[in-house]
């Protein structure tokens, strides 16, 4: 086996849908597919069923009727989870306690039947990876949560898995150290060029880790897409406003314009005459000379959070905009300001109930 | 100095309480020593009684030592298991049969001789063998072995540890051994320190349901108290201490030691 590079299996999910015992609907029936290599995230607020497809996929919870969970085109439906050949890192770990650091990384590969001296360097090749050199003999109750992350992941992967499945990893951490170790986790994923299921709540972790994202909400799939898509293209509003922040405006279309209490949008999008909902990112709107816009409005607030300027602008649209101006602009509360927006930037939504 | 007379005060009472639970254990065992009771230890010390009982009760000794065993043995290999199985399945049914488990610890050890009598009394030969007794010892000690290794079960997260090991490739057995018993263990053995325990000193049930062939040591001592000198059942309540002290305290130490590690 060469260095640390692995394969994945394509994922292929058809129907799946959970009903549990007690009556709970946690997945409408949904099909995925996953690349080979690919790291896809599933992303989504608390409880719409991330956790229960991630370990579908696992093997851990049966679909009921009619779904099929294959691996590089083999049904595994039926196959549990011991033969999956799958590696888990669970939100909690799942790390054993009566074992150290090293005997934890090398389960999987004991569990095989790898000897010694191979379950040994392997172990040895894990600890480099994931940063945990001298921590070898230590018990699990002796590591702080980022090293106990890091044994997680390193055991893991150890096995050479064909599908690496994460579970909210990164949550039990303090902030500064998630960023870090997301970072991290993000250069790993590539070079093992593995396929991980990455499930998170947080859309910042899943645009940096994901190649293609996957939005839930409430059991049904809302979005796939990559994270430019996910971002600029939303194709509903809750998927709009779940990544990132997010204007929602409304009003009458005629003639590509979209017609504004404070002035009129141009529309890139082709759409009937009917009223329509359209999504504006903040950073996409420019603020330029009441003059020299379409669309205007009064500056209610401004906040210097470093990297830029946060406006909120009344009486342009129905409900007040935000705007991410540039940390060099000069506006005061009160001001009267123009709004310069280019088609691109603004999203027509379909409309909803 | 007040810190000092309470200490003295809290001291004295302590050593009150103790002395009013130890000392008639000392006269009990002291007794089984003395030539003659009833003129006191000036009639002589001597080990006649303990000799005597051990002639007469050795068998009975033997025997309560393989039923507490077999017992732990039952318990073990049956309530481990069960324990796992109710927690990892959870839901109604799981607690159910866990509540059907603990309801020999609210029944009278009589009633449920009397219940294992109408139900197996017929059957001559298991009747009359010691396992007949064994079974009533499992069914009165198996609650306190399940409890105290789901109460572990509940605090270590044994579902999560044991899907970790399932992801890893194990199956459900190899998890069993590898990562279910070891992190089990503070409430295996503490599980075990109390069948043994009960299993030694049970007579209610054990009573109803001996022959004169099958008695375990309480059953005997009862015995000897009602039918011979009082000397003779001290030397019995003797002998009953020497076995069962260094056992407890052997017990507790590989507790203990299982629990720092
Ligand atoms: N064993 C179960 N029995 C009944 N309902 C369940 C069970 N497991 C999960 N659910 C329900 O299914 C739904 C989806 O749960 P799931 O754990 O997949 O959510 P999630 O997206 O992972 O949420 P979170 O971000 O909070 O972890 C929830 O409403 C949950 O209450
Ligand atoms: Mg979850």
């Amino acid at each position: 086996m060469s260095g640390i590079a692995g394969h994945g299996a394509a994922v292929h999910i058809e129907n799946c849908g959970k009903t549990f015992p007690d009556g709970t609907q946690a997945l409408a029936p949904a099909s995925l597919d996953i690349v080979s290599g690919e790291t896809l995230v599933l992303l989504g607020p608390s409880g719409c069923g991330k956790t229960t497809m991630l370990r579908i996929i696992a093997g851990l919870e049966k679909p009921d009727a009619g779904g099929r969970v294959l691996f590089d085109k083999t049904d595994m439906t039926a196959v549990p989870i011991e033969q999956r050949h799958v590696g888990m890192v669970f939100q909690s770990y799942a790390l054993f306690p009566n074992m150290t650091v090293a005997e934890n990384i090398g389960y999987g590969l004991k569990i095989r039947g790898v000897d010694k001296a191979a379950r040994a360097a392997r172990v040895a090749e894990m600890v480099a990876l994931t940063n945990i050199g001298g921590l070898e003999n230590r018990r699990i109750d002796q590591l702080s949560g980022g090293q106990r992350q890091r044994v997680a992941l390193a055991r893991a992967v150890a096995v050479r898995p064909r599908v690496l499945l994460l579970d909210e990893p990164l949550t039990a951490l303090d902030a500064s150290l998630r960023d870090r170790l997301r970072s991290e986790l993000n250069s790993l994923l590539r070079s093992l060029g593995i396929t991980a299921i990455y499930v998170t709540h947080d859309q910042a972790e899943a645009m940096e880790l994901g190649d293609r994202i996957v939005v839930m909400r409430k059991g049904a799939i809302a979005q796939i897409g990559t994270p430019r898509e996910i971002y600029f293209a939303p194709q509903n509003r809750f998927v709009a406003e779940f990544v990132g922040a997010a204007n929602i405006v409304e009003g009458p279309v005629s003639d590509g314009r979209l017609t504004l209490p404070g002035g009129w949008l141009a529309l890139d999008d082709a759409v009937d005459n009917a009223a329509a909902v359209a999504m504006i990112r903040p950073e996409t709107i420019g603020v330029v000379a009441e003059a020299d816009a379409f669309l205007r409005g009064t500056v209610e607030s401004v906040a210097f959070i470093g990297d830029r300027e946060r406006l909120v602008v009344t009486g342009a649209a129905n409900k007040p905009l935000t705007v991410d101006a540039p940390n060099t602009i000069n506006v005061r509360a009160g001001e009267r300001v123009g709004l310069s927006v280019t088609p691109q930037a603004v999203r027509v939504l379909p409309k909803e109930d | 100095m007040r810190d000092r007379l309470i200490f003295a005060g809290q001291l004295g009472f302590t050593l009150l309480v103790a002395a009013f639970l130890v000392v008639p254990v000392v006269l009990s065992i002291s007794a089984g020593v003395t030539v003659n009771y009833f003129r006191g230890i000036q009639s002589g010390v001597t080990l006649q009684w303990v000799v005597q009982v051990w002639n007469l009760y050795a068998g009975e000794i033997g025997l309560s030592f393989l039923i507490a065993f077999a017992t732990l043995a039952v318990t073990l290999v049956v309530g481990v298991p069960a324990a796992y199985g109710l927690h990892v399945k959870g839901g109604r049914l799981s607690r159910v049969i866990e509540e059907i488990i603990t309801l020999p610890l609210a029944i009278p050890g009589l009633a449920i001789a009397l219940a294992l009598l109408l139900t197996y009394g017929g059957f001559g030969g298991f009747r009359q063998s010691w396992l007949f007794i064994l079974t009533g010892h499992v069914v009165f000690t198996m609650p306190f072995m399940v409890r105290s290794v789901m109460a572990v079960f509940a605090s270590v997260d044994i579902k999560t540890l044991d899907e970790g090991a399932a992801s890893l490739g194990a199956s459900p057995w190899t998890r069993f051994c590898n990562v279910i018993v070891p992190n089990a263990m503070p409430g295996i053995l503490a599980g075990s320190l109390m069948v043994v325990t009960l299993s030694l000193g049970e007579f209610n049930l054990t009573w109803m349901l001996h022959t004169p062939l099958t008695k375990t040591l309480p059953v005997g001592l009862a015995d000897s108290y009602a039918s011979m000198r009082l000397e003779v059942a001290s030397a019995y309540t003797l002998i009953f201490f020497i076995m069962i002290v260094p056992l407890l305290v052997a017990m507790q130490m590989f507790a203990e030691k299982g629990e720092k590690k």
